[in-house]
């Protein structure tokens, strides 16, 4: 690829093999003669460019140009590039009259799809600006899940010209009975944020519904905005149909939209937040470094303070606050806050009236939030990708270098913002491979298009596998998928007089009624997570002491899961304050303000959201492999790594060290693999468990991202010293076959996998707010649907699914997979007296995560126990 | 605190009203001094009755709840079998019923005295399903029913579909379970798609004003679970 940094910008133009082009990697890139371009602007948008001062950028006349040539397109370019002018612009051009085929009036002639519905209504406001100063006789409208009935079905009725929507809204649209009228002038679609929504379910369906559109309008060229990536062609490749010519398949080649590429701007200026005082060796806090970001915020404009979790937004925000003797308005922002609440951190953000705000991810994609000159990043950065697309945040102007801090928590953090910064440096991706299509999202997509259209099994199945994660589906997964929309797809075929979708004589699949196309509806989209749950502020009734009553407002939502741990009188934070749990009454956890001074109880529910990636993994390895990258590390790190050395071992690139030691009356067993918590706590419950088996009677494991400690009642170390291999055996590859499968069984983290899969592919209904708890008799718990399937049909499509979300998901066995393979050989076993310095760092987790056993009849004989010792007392 | 040791153990004797009574793993109750075997809210064709709404639930539950069934009247070769109401998920059920699982609940109930006692599911139920129907019934000091009253009868019953919830150290289960004061047990829905009701949701209060004790349904065994040591939801 062309190297095109050192300050200036660039665009790299790739067109895509058309059909005898030379292989990957060696087509052609020119750049732009500028005198030609601007031949591509008509004069009234020359004018308005001049009037602005601007001056058309090359990636923006690239655009033009394919959009003129009839060619998708994907255009890759830093937060600031002009992105978003870049994919409207030529949608302006054909609608202003300017060089336009002859259209019919009134149809929708561009489709514009962002992750985010506060996305798509901030992207419809600036496109007015152009809309009205040159005064084009342009339409735009936005569809979200907030548009009123009467206006969704004016827009299917007489269509704007543009339509900004999210994936769940096209769904449902394509799904709609006119969706063929209503889509078959489409010209363009513009999918915002690709980078994003490509990793995920709701980028499966993105795809499924973007096959359709093509379709559908014969004419519709795709243009795809996307962040920088690794892998662009796997982009290219979504963004056009697969099912291209026979040339191409049989030279195993793919279809892929053609590639620009806006590379340079400046180096962003980015370093880590070093402190006088040493780290803790765990912990996620960074209490240590509130100071210092709070003089960062007052010295900056505006700030944004990045942090990995909801429970750390809440816990930073407080801290901050402590600080602020100088009442600067700092506010704050996530997910589960009520929205008017949201909406008013957001609106203030834009008027540049705050002066920092402290948020998770939701403000991680391309909102323009006003005049943003610093980003601070709180924690681990966990991925090199993710951490550049937040600092790119901080600049929406790109020729200026965008300034940011990372701030470690504790001790391990150092080596992984040292990593991340030498990632950025160099400019390297982590973004996630391309998915392989889910197939609860096929299922879901399948009742849609009955419900649009009867359809053929065959036309549909080359329909699927035009979109790209889906272009190795096999007949067989399609038919397993359509016979579980139907029936359920069971052996046992006791449903066929139920089904929801019927053959008919003309041999076309079509939906049996109303009701089954309504119940689509209900369901449609992908994003189930936990169930949440409203928190309410209540009052203490006057009439019965010591009673609280619902009386005050919702203050946001929490997951179901997390207010079931959950016990009265335990305190934890959200929404800015320290709230005091009081019980969950009818479908709402109500809460009190907790007295002033109390520290919250709880400490965390969910440690980070997201697994240190593979990448920085390796990276962090290979730091603390390599005693010469020691100096560029902070001088407290150093002497900790020298610690280690002395005391215990520091472990090779690819090693894995090993260490057991006697603590407290336990025997304890460290390993560090550094590949993520969610991998290691599914290699803690497996080691437990053959653990087990070898009669050493483990008593539970922590996990966090860089390791796992089990404690238990035998001796590991004695055992090793007889059977040298024990080690390898434990570790060995073959635990993720029957160990596996026997945990799956219980786990209750693959019973929440199952139960989305379930929810999304539409066995079961979604359960709306004020439809839950009473319901618990009358609705099923799909973990009596998940042990049923095992037991009966354990090839069962839906099970298929969630344990393809497992290989990735909450359980990694991907990653954990890797590990073993990568270890095999490489135990480094050291048999300690007392614990070592690295070992400490995952010890300080136990107390603090959650102590993993899944199984039941563990925790049952112990609650008996009590019992009986209270019996015996 | 210790554990026990996990014992494989089927059933476990309790006392109720000075008789003893012995729980099942399947969730069903044996009564010896009566040769009788109790059984609660089977709710045979739920999964038949949720795809008839377009939710296609796998189609095994009747089956499943028959085999539980058929293993607690093998365990205990009672000389009558008593089911306490909702064993059809709906009135429909035992028309949608197999002819597999027809045949095998006739083969279960052969050569021994069966009663429906109706629930609110199925209040009614059709003679080709065998045995005798009833609303209510006594057996010795107890009343059976399908719904727990406030009587202050010595009562067996189903229909709230008990669960106790158990959290230690941070990690929860949330099992089927008998709940007894000694006097009064309500019993654990047997059906393998009946869902369950928290034992401390105030439904159960009024039947239990003071101290109970909840018989958890383990993997292998049953567990004593004190009041205290019971989590709600």
């Amino acid at each position: 690829m062309v190297q095109a940094r050192s300050g200036g910008i660039h665009t790299l133009s790739v067109t895509s093999s058309s059909r005898h082009d030379e292989r990957r990697g060696s087509a052609y890139a020119r750049f732009m003669p500028k005198a030609d371009a601007t031949a591509l602007l008509p004069p009234d948008f020359r004018r308005w460019f001049e009037s602005r001062g601007w001056e058309p950028r090359t990636h923006q006349l690239e655009l033009l140009a394919k959009a003129r040539a009839g060619r998708s397109v994907l255009l890759v370019a830093p937060t600031g590039a002009g992105k978003t002018l870049a994919g409207f612009l030529p949608s302006l051009i054909e609608l202003s009259g300017n060089g336009r085929p002859g259209r019919k009036r009134r149809s929708l002639h561009t489709l514009y799809v962002s992750p985010l519905k506060t996305l798509a209504t901030d992207i419809a406001r600036n496109l007015e600006t152009p809309v009205r100063e040159m005064a084009l006789p342009v339409r735009i409208e936005t569809r979200t899940g907030d548009t009123p009935a009467h206006k969704r079905a004016r827009q299917i009725e007489s269509p704007p010209d543009i339509l900004l929507t999210t994936p769940e809204q096209l769904a449902l649209l394509l799904a709609h009975r006119e969706a063929g009228e209503l889509f078959k002038d489409l010209r363009r679609v513009v999918l915002d944020e690709l980078h994003s929504l490509v990793t995920s379910k709701r980028g499966d369906l993105l795809s499924l519904d973007l096959a359709r559109l093509f379709t559908i309008a014969p004419h519709l060229t795709s243009v795809g905005l996307s962040a920088t990536v690794r892998e662009p062609d796997d982009l290219r490749r979504y963004l056009v149909p697969q099912r291209s010519s026979p040339a191409l398949q049989g030279e195993g080649k793919s279809a892929m939209a053609d590639l620009v590429v806006v590379q340079g701007g400046a180096e962003p200026d980015i370093r880590m937040l070093e402190l006088d005082e040493a780290l803790p060796l765990a912990g996620h806090t960074a209490a240590l470094s509130m100071p210092a970001i709070y003089d960062l915020i007052r010295t900056h404009r505006t700030t944004l303070v990045f942090v990995n979790t909801r429970l750390q937004v809440e816990y930073t925000f407080q801290e901050l606050w402590k600080l602020n003797d100088d009442g600067l308005a700092i506010a704050l922002h996530h997910g589960s806050l009520d929205v008017s609440q949201r909406r008013r951190v957001e609106d203030a953000m834009t008027a540049g009236k705050l002066k920092a705000v402290v948020c998770t991810a939701t403000l991680d994609l391309g909102i323009d939030w006003g005049d943003v000159d610093l980003v601070v990043n709180v924690g681990a950065p966990k991925g090199a990708s993710r951490i550049m697309q937040r600092i790119g945040r901080s600049n929406h102007r790109m020729d200026e270098p965008s300034q940011a801090y990372l701030v470690p928590a504790n001790r391990f953090e150092i080596l992984e913002c040292r990593a991340a910064l030498d990632a950025v440096h160099e400019a390297a991706q982590d973004t996630p491979d391309a998915r392989i299509g889910a197939l609860d999202v096929l299922c879901q997509h399948i009742l849609g298009m009955a419900c649009a259209d009867p359809f053929r099994l065959e036309d549909l199945y080359e329909e699927i596998r035009s979109a790209a994660p889906y272009a190795s589906l096999t007949w067989e997964d399609f038919e397993a998928s359509v016979a579980f929309v139907a029936t359920g797809g069971y052996a046992l075929r006791a449903y066929e007089r139920f089904a929801k979708i019927v053959k008919g004589a003309d041999g076309l699949w079509r939906v049996r009624d109303a009701r089954i196309a309504q119940q689509y509806r209900l369901n449609v989209g992908t994003i189930v997570e936990a169930t949440m749950i409203k928190v309410r502020l209540g009052r203490a009734s006057r009439a019965r002491p010591g009673t609280v009553l619902p009386r005050g407002r919702v203050l946001g939502d929490i997951e179901e899961y997390f207010a079931e741990t959950l016990t009265p009188g335990d305190t934890f934070l959200f929404a800015g304050e320290v709230l005091r749990f009081e019980g969950i009454v009818e479908d709402e956890v109500l809460v009190t303000r907790a007295t002033a001074g109390t520290d919250p109880k709880i400490p965390s529910y969910e440690g980070g959201k997201f697994p240190l990636s593979t990448f920085l993994a390796a990276r962090v390895r290979a730091i603390l492999a390599d005693p010469f990258e020691w100096d560029r590390l902070p001088p407290q790190m150093t002497e900790w790594l020298l610690q280690q050395r002395r005391r215990s071992v520091l472990p090779g690139a690819n090693d894995l060290l090993v260490e057991t030691f006697p603590r407290g009356g336990r025997f304890y067993m460290t390993c560090f693999p550094f590949e993520g918590r969610l991998a290691h706590q599914t290699l803690g419950m497996l080691l437990t468990r053959r653990l087990e088996r070898a009669r050493l009677k483990p008593h539970g494991f922590v996990a966090n991202d860089y390791g796992l400690a089990i404690w238990g009642a035998g001796d590991i170390a004695a055992r090793v010293g007889r059977e040298p291999e024990f080690l390898d055996d434990l570790f060995a590859e073959d635990m993720l076959g029957d160990d596996l499968e026997d945990w799956l069984a219980e786990s209750t983290l693959m019973k929440r996998t199952f139960r989305q899969c379930a929810v999304i592919a539409g066995l079961i209904e979604r359960r709306f707010p004020g439809q839950q708890k009473t319901g618990r008799q009358v609705t099923i718990s799909t973990d009596l649907v998940y042990d049923m399937l095992r037991k009966h049909e354990p090839d069962h499509v839906l099970l298929r699914a969630a344990r393809a979300d497992a290989a990735t998901g909450l359980l990694d066995v991907k990653r954990l997979s890797m590990l073993l393979r990568r270890i095999r050989g490489r135990i480094v076993h050291k048999a300690l007296d007392r614990v070592s310095p690295l070992s400490v760092s995952v010890m300080l987790e136990i107390g603090r995560e959650r102590v993993y056993r899944d199984d039941a009849d563990d925790i049952l004989a112990e609650a008996e126990a009590a019992l009986l010792d209270e019996a015996l007392a | 605190m210790t554990a026990l040791p996990l014992i494989k153990q089927t059933a476990t004797e309790i006392g109720l009203q000075d008789r003893a009574a012995v729980l099942d793993l399947t969730g069903a109750m044996c009564l010896p001094d009566d040769g009788v075997l109790l059984v609660a809210d089977l709710h045979f064709e739920k999964g038949s009755s949720f795809a008839l709404r377009g939710m296609m639930l796998p189609p095994y539950d009747t089956r499943e709840t028959l085999k539980a069934l058929t293993r607690a009247v093998a365990r205990f070769n009672p000389r009558g079998v008593i089911a306490l109401g909702d064993s059809f998920h709906d009135i429909g059920g035992p028309g949608r019923l197999g002819e597999e699982e027809r045949a095998t609940l006739a083969r279960v109930q052969h050569g021994r005295e069966w009663i429906w006692v109706t629930g609110n599911h199925d209040h009614h139920l059709p003679d080709s399903i065998g045995g005798e129907v009833v609303e209510e019934m006594t057996l010795g000091p107890f009343t059976l029913r399908h719904e727990p009253q406030e009587d202050g009868a010595a009562e067996i019953a189903g229909h709230l579909h008990p669960v106790g919830k158990v959290v230690m150290r941070g990690r929860a289960t949330r099992r089927r379970c008998f709940v007894t004061d000694g006097v009064r047990c309500i019993m654990p829905a047997l059906g393998a798609y009946a869902g369950g009701l928290n034992v401390c949701d105030a439904a159960f209060t009024p039947y239990f004003p003071d101290e109970f004790t909840a018989h958890l349904i383990g993997t292998e065994r049953i567990f004593a679970i004190a009041r205290s040591m019971l989590c709600d939801d």
